[in-house]
């Protein structure tokens, strides 16, 4: 079981998970996000392979409008 | 009406109107308003994707085809936090074009003209196309071109105050120094100050809140796209010179009173 953060917001998994799967977990499946994780921009080559881990903080951000 | 095309590093656009995406109703009024304003250069902002609702994201409705995105950085109070947006919006696919925002103000928005200089410094390096949004001031436009900036984009009045060229004299100044195009942006709200702006010399100016707020944005968006026109041609034609006393237009020799 492990423990985040996902946009501030407290989640709960069985086991750790990539960032590809964790995509998959919350139904994200738009491909303009971009990712950080523990304030590191991780890049989208690396979503197959990097896990996240108990107490990691994920920032997934996408465009909006501004100006 | 057809102007002369704007050039930016290695691009170039027949539109001279930059548009905001911030404050629509909907992404069908924002869609409708682009097609109107004819612009060719959009800003988006970065921001957490709803968990609940991660809906279609505001690309679904930009075709970028016609238009560049220009990802802003707001949000960023530090040069540390603009340059981690600008990583996220190249990872994110928004290109490596930017509009550099580093804004410690919650008032009145005013960007922080070291910290801005300071991520230009080293965005530039990376590679990303830097266009910077700062305050009316000749020598940091001037600070920023040096850094690499191929445009500067400085404010004519607050962000969304709508209260226009305020700060006509240092833009001016700003204008007939500058090497690069000079962008105005922040605080046009309505047509003439964009067609003022362009007279004034500037090569574009940068629109949101007046369009977006507008009671009809669509027509609003189209008021804007003709005035951005008419004040470049305007420029372009070279304005009469101003007189203190009047001066006939009617020939003066030939009257009935002779």
């Amino acid at each position: 079981m492990i423990s985040v953060q996902v946009n501030g917001q407290p989640k709960i998994f069985e086991e750790s998970l990539t960032i590809e799967e964790l995509l998959r977990a919350l139904e994200i499946t738009s491909p303009a996000i971009a990712i950080a994780l523990n304030s590191e921009v991780v890049p989208h080559s690396e979503f197959r392979r990097v896990k996240i881990r108990n107490k990691d903080q994920i920032e997934i951000i996408h465009p909006v409008g501004g100006g | 009406m057809s102007i002369d095309n704007l050039k930016i590093a290695d691009k170039e656009f027949s539109s001279r109107l930059f548009l905001g995406t911030g404050k629509f109703s909907s992404p069908q009024t924002m869609q409708s308003v682009i097609a109107a304003s004819e612009t060719e250069i959009v800003t988006v902002a970065l921001r957490r994707i709803d968990l609940a609702n991660s809906q279609k994201d505001i690309l679904h409705f930009i075709d970028r085809q016609k238009c560049l995105l220009l990802p802003n950085t707001s949000g960023a109070r530090t040069a540390k936090e603009a340059i981690f947006l600008a990583h996220l919006a190249r990872e994110g696919g928004l290109g490596s074009w930017l509009k550099l925002e580093v804004i410690p103000d919650p008032q009145y928005l005013m960007p922080d003209p070291f910290e801005t200089l300071e991520a230009a410094r080293v965005l530039t390096k990376e590679g990303f196309t830097v266009l910077p949004y700062i305050q009316a001031d000749p020598i940091l436009a001037k600070r920023l071109v040096d850094a690499g900036c191929p445009a500067v984009m400085p404010l004519a009045a607050p962000i969304g105050s709508n209260r226009g060229l305020k700060l006509e004299e240092m833009l001016r100044i700003i204008i007939e120094q500058s090497t690069v195009p000079v962008v105005v942006d922040a605080g046009l709200g309505s047509p003439f100050h964009a067609c003022a702006a362009m007279e004034l010399g500037a090569d574009a100016v940068l629109v949101n809140t007046a369009i977006a707020t507008a009671e009809d944005p669509v027509a609003m968006a189209s008021a804007f796209r003709d005035a951005v026109k008419a004040g470049r041609q305007g420029f372009l034609a070279g304005r009469a010179a101003e007189r203190e006393q009047a001066n006939a237009s009617s020939p003066l020799d030939g009257t009935f009173n002779e």
